[in-house]
């Protein structure tokens, strides 16, 4: 016999861990007793040295699906021990370091019994269980108790309180615990405000019954878990061109969901690994390719997808139904329906009834609420394997506020506070060994959005009893993020840092990939939109010496004016006006290539006056933005000249242009040059001799995307040449691929395996976006290697 | 002229130019200082207004006005938001060795005009010649002194949620007028500045409506700045509607070339008006039965939350955040 202490640190607290020890104990006839406390669970427990054994390997197996066992340890017992029996003793609750689980999606055993005529939970839309159900979604107070989340308003029946009292029972201490009898209701509601009428019902309910309306070509506005969506029949034609013409949403691809992975089937193709996505807790929108569909096939298809759905794209944002709400509505639908967020154009998703009856009355026919308050916004993330790997571009529901390790070093980080970007904003709170990385937010700029922003803040704060020493804010004088970290470090006097944009992309990559504090400087390539410079001048394609303290740029693009600024960002034309300009070669077009598309059309513009602003700098600040470069080449090929409905759109869809399978087969010497050269101490890489290249082809009427192809193997071979040469002077055995560039899939991946056969270690995201997503996590650790260093 | 004009003619060129332009009686007395009973003051109101600024703008001459014009016209409307009857300039003169004695008395009859059409009396100044490149061209500084009537009370201070904002018109004239009076870009339009005294337009709103809550007039920094600087200091949050701002076409259209947004553009004789809502009608009737207020309307609303912000809501119905700029408008999206 033996008597052990067996120590268990993770997400163990909140997610039926104890029970599941209780099961065990008693299944190995053990005796002692289990209990959280603030470092997570402590177990006490005799038996034979075999059995324990036994008793551990099993508890790791079978832990349950929400829990993460982040370190289990065993060390002989030597205090009082006098237990007859296993219990599960109350929590010692001195210290408790709390921890939020994100929301998660309908276990197997709550979707067997929703469609089990025979259960208490037969059809109903909230069960839930400590397996799966609203978390983030409903809390707005600690300790997370029903009390303290929007189920306090619903008093537990006597079944469900004995089966939330039962410790064998799969609903022990299952807060948002609810049934038919006790719980939240959903119902249907037409948007112009008449009652609804008896045509409209189905034989089942009100759930049931936006299947139906669905099927008819309406837009259903459905509220979810963490917010309200805007649902339609995705096959319909009608029905979702109507979606986007009262969304004024026009070209933004929308999410689907369908009711099962062989529905997704036919539209996309789906390795193991999307699968295991999809059907993961989290159950994110998962980007998958399109399957290529012969004209034939096409048309013994019942149901394509509307090519509203997702314009010029060569891929779909899939997601499963996450919650029993959803499992119903779509049990009798056989296609994918759209779901988009329920907003009016950028505003984020509405998450409130009043709200939603207020704001999307115009846009939905119906409305199928809830009464069960959603108190955080948490939208729907969005994923994609790249060569085998996970890649977070929006890291929101299911993920968020699950805390991500921090590398060794920062083991002891005093609390620090990271306030992130302007757009695709996420904040960041660092606390011993943890970061937590709040859900994306949205585009500060937007009112609700900065709105939610500060409430998140205030309840993470809150919720993770985080008294910040340091904040952390972007260089950028402007962003919202910065002006408030501001405020709230001259309110409560902390210290305040200012993190470079691009050293704060790269940390956040070295972060995610257990780079430890100390480790030499790594070559970080950061290619994104923009971000503000060292200098004061706008940067977006770097090539920096990084450590997590500081950095030295090596290399960068040749800058060039953003004419009229933000316009730039929306209007790819001028990007390409502006980089004809600075490459010369202008002139040659009005004389040589007259019959361009592109030069017909910039002819157009009033050109005068724009060499003349970018001359006299007004509103036209020169960035070395990798994004823009993109904007410019998709314009002179003819995508979106004129005007984009979103930042990234041109370029987004000349990477959708390219068949990737033809991307090896040119010859070498088929590709554009850029020029490199070592000005201010840096090498410059200088596009000019791409664009005269470039020109030539469109001028020989080669096709539009094989001078895409040819321009993103061209990019590719110049990073790589960069690398190469930077190594020459410093020793380089690491690179950081980072930025909202590098959501580029043909990019990455093939700047990835270049890389790696020169036997560099490449690393990339994984955990957080690539994206400013990610910002907050690496304005957070550097922060704290200043801190620590001090 | 030249620089160092210690020279006892050159000084009295330059003052004469002034003196005899401005001409009235207590600048006629030449004395250091200007003096006035402070009984004739006290039948006016009960409380003193004083205010400075200084003017540098290029080009001197624009489309509907002049340096001199501004000079005047901003102190006076400095003074008048604050209900304030606008009385007596003082007007300091830094000018570039250079600077042609014609272009003096230009600028010096503009001050004059646009006194007399705010019926304030210049009434003491100085001028200063500096070295070549030491000033561009022509300095002007103003400060003012008016009477504040008893009974009147307005501050950034007063609004309250449910008011309501009232603009006197288009926005950005003058900073579009300005941009093309440049001659750098090539930009044709007939846009003139809104250069104008707008002390007569607040006394007559004040007549009908003595409970204004807030005024000030959008000159740099433009209606966003003004507004900012509202919602800051009475904490409520403004919201304005996008397509009730008035905005020329013209202005519209060099905004949308260049990038600029019409909001932060500058004007010269923008006055925003803060009342209660009762008040609304009221006031909005007056405004635009005055020539300075004819295309006056109602922009936006005080809201409660959130505190301390300016809203926007667009064409698209979706609110943006219309914040006070650190710098320059610079872009932010990554
Ligand atoms: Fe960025
Ligand atoms: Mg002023
Ligand atoms: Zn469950
Ligand atoms: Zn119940």
């Amino acid at each position: 016999m033996r008597i052990e202490e067996i120590r268990v640190r993770g997400t163990v607290q909140g997610v039926g861990f104890r029970p599941t020890v209780y099961r065990l104990a008693k299944a190995f006839k053990l005796r002692g007793d289990v209990c959280n406390d603030g470092q997570g669970v402590l177990i006490r427990v005799s038996g034979s040295e075999e059995n324990l054994t036994e008793f551990v390997a099993k508890l790791q197996q079978e832990s349950p699906p929400l829990a993460k066992i982040q370190e289990l340890s065993r060390t002989s017992y030597e205090g009082e021990f006098d237990f007859d029996d296993f219990v599960i003793s109350s929590s010692v609750s001195n210290i408790i370091k709390t921890e939020i689980v994100p929301d998660a999606a309908t276990c197997p055993q709550c979707l067997q019994e929703i469609f089990d005529p025979f259960s208490r939970f037969y059809r109903y839309p909230f069960t839930n269980c400590t397996h799966c159900g609203p978390r983030l979604s409903i809390i707005h107070a600690i300790p997370y108790d029903r009390h303290n989340t929007s189920m306090s308003v619903f008093a537990m029946c006597p079944e469900c309180a004995k089966e939330y009292r039962d410790v064998e029972n799969r609903r022990f201490h299952a807060q948002p615990v609810a049934c038919h009898i006790c719980g939240p209701k959903a119902w249907l509601e037409r948007a112009d405000g008449k009652p609804v009428t008896a045509s409209m019902f189905s034989m089942m309910d009100d759930v049931d019954a936006v299947c139906t309306l669905l099927q008819k070509g309406e837009i259903v506005a459905i509220k979810g878990l963490g917010g309200i969506h805007l649902a339609c029949d995705a096959t319909q034609e009608i029905a979702v061109e109507k979606l986007r013409q009262r969304k004024k949403r026009y070209h933004k691809p929308f999410a689907l969901m369908a009711r099962d992975i062989s529905i997704i089937e036919e539209y996309c193709t789906v390795n193991a690994k999307e699968k295991e996505l999809l059907t993961s807790p989290a159950a994110p929108i998962v980007l998958l390719q399109k399957k290529v569909i012969e004209i034939k096939q096409e048309l013994l298809i019942q149901h394509s997808i509307a090519s509203s759905v997702a314009p010029r794209q060569n891929s779909l944002g899939f997601m499963l139904p996450y919650t029993p709400l959803h499992h119903l509505i779509l049990k009798r639908m056989n296609c994918p329906i759209v779901l988009t967020s329920g907003n009016l154009a950028d505003e984020p998703q509405c998450i409130d009834n009043d709200e939603a009856r207020e704001k999307l009355n115009k846009i939905a026919d119906y409305f199928l609420f809830h009464n069960r308050e959603i108190v955080n916004r948490v939208d729907d993330s969005v994923v994609r394997v790249v060569s085998e790997k996970v890649q977070t571009i929006r890291r929101a529901r299911g993920y968020a506020p699950a805390t991500i390790n921090l590398p060794p070093g920062f083991d002891r980080v005093p609390q620090i506070l990271a306030m992130g970007s302007e757009l695709k904003n996420t904040f960041c709170l660092l606390r011993e060994k943890e970061a937590i990385v709040s859900q994306h937010l949205g585009d500060l700029q937007n009112a609700a959005a900065f709105n939610a922003y500060q409430k998140m803040l205030n309840l993470y704060l809150n919720l993770f009893e985080h008294k910040p020493e340091a904040i952390a804010i972007d260089k950028h004088p402007e962003y919202l993020s910065s002006k408030l970290g501001k405020e709230l470090a001259c309110v409560n006097q902390t210290k305040l840092y200012f993190i470079q944009h691009h050293h704060a992309h790269i940390a956040a990559c070295m972060a995610e990939n257990s780079i430890p504090l100390n480790s030499p400087p790594i070559l970080g390539i950061a290619l994104d939109g923009l971000g503000y410079g060292e200098d004061g001048t706008l940067w977006g394609g770097e090539f920096l010496l990084a450590d997590y303290r500081q950095f030295q740029r090596l290399a960068t693009f040749k800058p060039i004016a953003m004419i009229g600024g933000e316009q730039a960002i929306y209007q790819p034309w001028r990007n390409t006006y502006a980089h004809l300009l600075a490459a010369q070669l202008w002139d040659t077009c009005q004389r040589q290539y007259t019959e361009l598309g592109i030069v017909k059309f910039l002819k157009q513009k009033p050109l005068k006056l724009l060499n003349q602003i970018i001359e006299k700098q007004i509103n036209s600040p020169s960035a070395s933005s990798v994004g823009r470069l993109f904007d410019a080449v998709a314009a002179a090929i003819g995508i979106f000249p004129e005007e984009c409905s979103y930042e990234g759109q041109a370029a987004i869809e000349m990477e959708s242009l390219i068949d990737i399978n033809s991307l090896n087969n040119y010859e070498e010497t088929n590709n554009y040059h850029f020029d490199v050269v070592f000005l201010d101490n840096i090498y410059c890489i200088e596009p000019a001799p791409m664009w005269q290249a470039l020109l030539n082809d469109l001028q020989q009427q080669i096709p539009q995307k094989t001078i895409a192809a040819k321009f993103h193997k061209s990019l590719v071979n110049i990073i790589v040449e960069m690398v190469n040469l930077v190594r020459q002077e410093h020793l380089i055995d690491r690179v950081v691929l980072t930025g909202g560039v590098f959501q580029n899939r043909i990019l990455l991946e093939k700047v990835t395996k270049d890389l790696q056969s020169l036997e560099i270690n490449v690393l990339t995201h994984s955990l957080v976006p690539t994206n400013d997503g990610g910002l907050s996590l690496g304005q957070a650790l550097i922060t704290a290697a200043q801190l620590i260093n001090n | 002229l030249a620089h160092g004009s210690g020279g006892k003619a050159m000084r009295d060129l330059i003052d004469d130019i002034f003196v005899s332009n401005f001409d009235n009686p207590i600048l006629s007395q030449l004395e250091d200082q200007a003096s006035f009973n402070l009984s004739n003051l006290l039948q006016q109101g009960d409380r003193l207004a004083f205010s400075t600024d200084s003017y540098v703008v290029d080009p001197l001459f624009f489309p509907g006005g002049d340096i001199g014009e501004l000079a005047v016209n901003g102190t006076v409307n400095d003074l008048a938001v604050s209900g304030a009857k606008p009385l007596y300039l003082t007007c300091s003169v830094i000018l570039e060795e250079g600077l042609a004695v014609e272009t003096l008395r230009r600028v010096a009859k503009s001050m004059k005009a646009a006194a007399n059409k705010a019926g304030v009396q210049i009434v003491t100044g100085d001028t200063k010649v500096v070295h070549r490149g030491a000033a561009d061209k022509l300095f002007i500084n103003t400060a003012g002194i008016g009477v504040i009537p008893s009974g009147i009370s307005i501050s950034t201070q007063n609004i309250q949620p449910g008011d309501v904002v009232i603009l006197n018109g288009e926005l950005g004239n003058h900073g579009a007028a300005i941009l093309v009076a440049r001659g750098e870009l090539a930009l044709e339009t007939d846009i003139q500045s809104d250069c104008q005294p707008l002390h007569n337009l607040i006394e007559t709103i004040l007549k009908a409506c003595p409970k204004v809550h807030a005024m000030r007039d959008a000159t740099r920094g433009g209606l966003a700045t003004v507004l900012n600087e509202f919602a800051l200091s009475s904490n409520v949050g403004i919201r304005l509607e996008e397509e009730s701002i008035p905005v020329r076409e013209e202005v519209k259209g060099i905004c949308e070339i260049l990038g600029l947004d019409p909001l932060y553009l500058a004007n010269e004789g923008k006055l925003v008006v803060v009342v209660a809502k009762e008040n609304a009608d009221t006031v909005l009737s007056v405004m635009k039965s005055h020539p300075t207020g004819k295309d006056a309307c109602i922009i936006g609303e005080v809201i409660s939350s959130p505190p301390g912000i300016v809203l926007l809501k667009t064409v698209f119905e979706s609110e943006r955040i219309v914040d006070m700029l650190v710098g320059e408008q610079l872009p932010r999206i990554c």
